[in-house]
């Protein structure tokens, strides 16, 4: 079953790729289009992710568990959402390289509300995207968007997390 | 992203120098955790290509530009909640809704729900997560959307 599903994906993305190529050699507009689309995100996640990848590994073979369960494990105080904040705001990237960061924190033993906090952190406060916004769409847009979005995220947080909690939610991957 | 490059680099080479071992267990993590989200990493950007050339940024700037300030802001945050652009396209398109006079509570729904809610990331988040949870995130950040839409909107005077 899984085979399967795996199987149907792979096939997907080959006839995209195949598509994109003839595109370019019968000069077919519409497909060159897609393909300039496809290669400017690529180009962006192929230079993040690899990075990304490797600093968790190191993360996972190095930190101890001891350590981030006394800080963002079920232990700690109210302080650990703000390291999730700040540990979100210094992620680089777009949610993807968030998403296999937050299953190691899990993993290494945080709780569930502090990766929470974590993953909305990272998609609403990354410090390089911050800048950029502001330049674009003024200081007060972005302060606001601040003030309000982040304990808002810490508070969803909480809730969603401990409900899970409370259900005895463990997580699985791929389930 | 030189930055982070560096760091990469560097943090590689101290672990080396500091525990081979360890090292070699680190690469064997990053190699088996990347090859697990290729797959879905390759679909999503396919998808994320095909929909983007489909829903060009004149289409949302046409859109957002005219109409209800309510009904847009929905609309907004159902755009920003399908697709997942960069940032190096999202905020130079929002800069062009803020010429076109396209208000900031419709701006701020389409921004943060761009950036916090993913229907497209959503077969790679079910990975990690599982579909419950990711489920449950993703509602949970297109309600802390609205909200933030609606307080932006109050706090430029464009709703009171």
């Amino acid at each position: 079953m899984m085979n399967k599903n795996k199987l149907v994906k792979i096939i997907i993305i080959s006839s995209f790729i195949i598509f994109i190529v003839v595109s370019y050699v019968l000069n077919f507009e519409q497909g060159i289009d897609i393909g300039k689309n496809f290669y400017e995100f690529s180009l962006n996640l192929i230079l993040v992710l690899p990075c990304a990848f490797i600093l968790i590994g190191l993360f996972e073979a190095w930190v101890k568990r001891e350590t981030v369960e006394k800080h963002l494990g079920k232990d700690s105080g109210f302080i650990s959402y703000l390291w999730a904040v700040i540990l979100g705001g210094c992620t680089f990237g777009p949610l993807i390289v968030a998403l296999p960061i937050a299953y190691s924190l899990y993993k290494k033993g945080a709780k569930l509300t502090v990766i929470f906090t974590y993953l909305g952190a990272a998609a609403i406060c990354r410090i390089p995207m911050t800048i950029f916004e502001a330049s674009y769409l003024g200081v007060k847009f972005t302060i606001i968007r601040y003030v309000v979005s982040i304990p808002l995220v810490i508070l969803t947080s909480i809730m969603l997390g401990s409900y899970l909690e409370k259900k005895k939610f463990k997580i699985m991957k791929g389930k | 992203m030189i930055i982070l490059f560096s760091i990469t680099v560097l943090l590689v080479i101290v672990s080396f120098l500091f525990n081979v071992k360890k090292t070699v267990k680190g690469m064997k993590i990053a190699v088996k955790r990347f090859g697990k989200i290729l797959i879905p990493l390759l679909i999503m950007l396919v998808l994320v290509s095909v929909i983007l050339y489909l829903i060009p940024e004149q289409v949302i700037t046409e859109y957002l530009s005219d109409g209800n300030r309510y009904s847009n802001t929905l609309l907004a945050s159902i755009i920003g909640s399908i697709t997942m652009l960069p940032g190096f396209i999202a905020f130079p398109l929002s800069g062009i809704l803020k010429d076109k006079h396209v208000t900031y509570m419709v701006i701020s729904a389409f921004t943060t729900t761009l950036m916090m809610v993913g229907i497209l990331t959503f077969p790679i988040e079910k990975e990690y997560f599982g579909v419950k949870v990711a489920l449950l995130r993703n509602i949970m950040s297109f309600v802390i959307a609205l909200v933030v839409a609606v307080i932006t909107g109050i706090l430029f005077g464009e709703l009171l």
